[in-house]
């Protein structure tokens, strides 16, 4: 179960938040597939503009179902240089597939602090 | 993720939730589905074609004896009175000052005898304040454990109920109930509900509640929904929540629900509702639609040019109709409909309008 809920070329944030980490210092975002099964049905998500920068576990934006709202929280440091406009339109895509409706795309402040998430395996452990 | 000490109690059909891959979760002591598919698929289903509901959580309440009716006319707003046998009432058990300390629906069966069907969490309470209430010769007995009840809501709900279940209320009004039998159950089937949509509510013994809830759902036109998409469904229909958009500190003249009281007899916390009728309630609970992207939540501040008028009680996406709503308390002046305000939703500022209720109309059908 968790190979399909949980890829292991991803790391986790122990916030249900995932990093695609990319070879030319950008990450792509998301959130977990635990996350939105607790969430139910997203309706919206709400990121910070392109430019604005955070530290990790600092809140790049909101992601909000029918019945909740949760703070995105960001895996690791950076600036917003790309935001997925089809979620912005489509936020039930979250639901569909979290893994391949990554949320922003982020230059990292610090590729070193990948050091510090989780491996698939120690992150389906957590949840 | 919430963490509770307290046991909670399962319905009847807890182990059918479980099968349907329901999320169940702690609600007023109860463990309850929250939702099985999704609420959106679960609110459209309940919109289109219908929703069946596990709501035995619900108190049940037998008020009965020669000076029953006498009695409840005094403790309850409104004019139950005016009920014959196999009339069905929304109304409220106020106190003396006009606050709500629970909303519910009475049912006459004759003139000594009638259910009152009440919120799960109220349900203590409120048997405590009847039972303080009434005369020496009324009995009010809690028999919400020989009930299990659910609610089959939706435009096709009475069809299925009719063709699957031989039992056809299809030409009893809206607030009325009788007796039938599903496969040689007898059941209570009355047509209420905390939807908008035609359907009906049934009362079941809870050793057949399986069987007859399987019995339910094996018409293709029926498929469960859990407890998220009766918020979303009631919300859009502008019907108050106990607890969020009314209780015992929020009176009936504020909350808009004047027409469930019989002003003319005494009834508890009349003169103090009269007084504020007359006087001008400060605020009123009005209907609120989003006019931009932003989902209102419980909590949320009302303002008009910066200054806050108000709080929202209850808020959410509306399935139906694509846009955040809600239902606030704001100043009486600007109850209005076509009234612009703001909420802040988290800080985030979200223009809405004061609308008419309800929010959603169903589709009238011929």
């Amino acid at each position: 179960v968790s190979a399909t809920r949980y890829p292991e070329e991803l790391l986790y944030h122990p916030e249900h938040d995932w990093a695609r980490i990319g070879d030319d210092g950008v990450a792509e975002f998301g959130v977990t597939w635990f996350a939105q099964d607790s969430l139910g049905d997203v309706v919206f998500f709400d990121p910070k503009d392109v430019g604005s920068t955070f530290a990790a576990g600092e809140s790049y934006g909101e992601l909000e179902s029918v019945k909740t709202v949760s703070d995105l929280v960001a895996p690791m440091g950076g600036e917003i240089v790309e935001v997925n406009q089809e979620v912005v339109d489509e936020p039930e895509r979250v639901n569909t597939d979290p893994y391949a409706n990554w949320l922003v795309r982020v230059k990292l402040s610090d590729p070193a602090e990948k050091d510090s998430l989780l491996s698939a395996a120690a992150y389906a452990d957590l949840v | 993720v919430s963490v509770t000490s307290e046991a909670l109690s399962r319905t009847p059909i807890h182990g059918r939730h479980v099968e349907l891959g329901g999320k169940m979760v702690p609600f007023a002591g109860w463990e309850m589905p929250i939702q099985y598919e999704g609420v959106i698929a679960e609110h459209r289903q309940v919109r289109k074609s219908a929703g069946l509901f596990d709501v035995s959580h619900m108190g049940q309440v037998y008020v009965t004896g020669p000076r029953a009716k006498a009695d409840l006319q005094r403790i309850l707003s409104n004019d139950i009175g005016a009920l014959a046998d196999g009339d069905a009432q929304y109304t409220l058990l106020t106190n003396d000052r006009g606050g709500i300390d629970d909303d519910l629906i009475a049912y006459r069966f004759d003139d000594d005898c009638y259910l009152l069907v009440v919120n799960a969490a109220n349900a203590a309470a409120d048997v405590a304040i009847i039972t303080g209430a009434v005369s020496d010769d009324t009995s009010v007995r809690d028999v919400s454990a020989q009930h299990a009840m659910f609610a089959l809501q939706g435009p096709l709900a009475l069809d299925a109920l009719a063709e699957t279940c031989d039992v056809d209320v299809r030409e009893l009004a809206p607030f009325h109930f009788a007796e039938h039998q599903i496969d040689g159950v007898p059941v209570t089937v009355a047509t209420t509900g905390y939807t908008g949509e035609r359907g009906c509510e049934i009362l079941v013994p809870p050793g057949d509640a399986p069987a007859i809830w399987d019995r339910l759902l094996s018409d293709e036109r029926v498929a469960p929904a859990g407890l998220a998409a009766r918020d979303t469904l009631r919300l859009e229909v502008c019907y108050p929540l106990h607890g969020n958009d009314i209780d015992a500190e929020t009176t009936a003249v504020e909350a808009g629900l004047g027409w469930v009281c019989h002003w003319d007899e005494p009834f508890v916390g009349r003169e103090a509702l009269l007084a504020q009728r007359e006087a001008g309630a400060a605020r009123k609970l009005v209907a609120l639609a989003a006019t931009e992207r932003g989902i209102p939540r419980a909590g949320c501040p009302v303002l008009q040019d910066g200054r806050e008028v108000g709080t929202v009680t209850s808020g959410t996406m509306s399935p139906s109709l694509g846009f955040g709503i809600a239902l606030a308390y704001v100043q009486t002046d600007l109850a209005q409909p076509g009234t612009d305000l703001t909420i802040d939703v988290r800080g985030r500022q979200v223009r809405a309008e004061v609308r008419t209720k309800p929010l959603y109309r169903r589709e009238e059908t011929l």
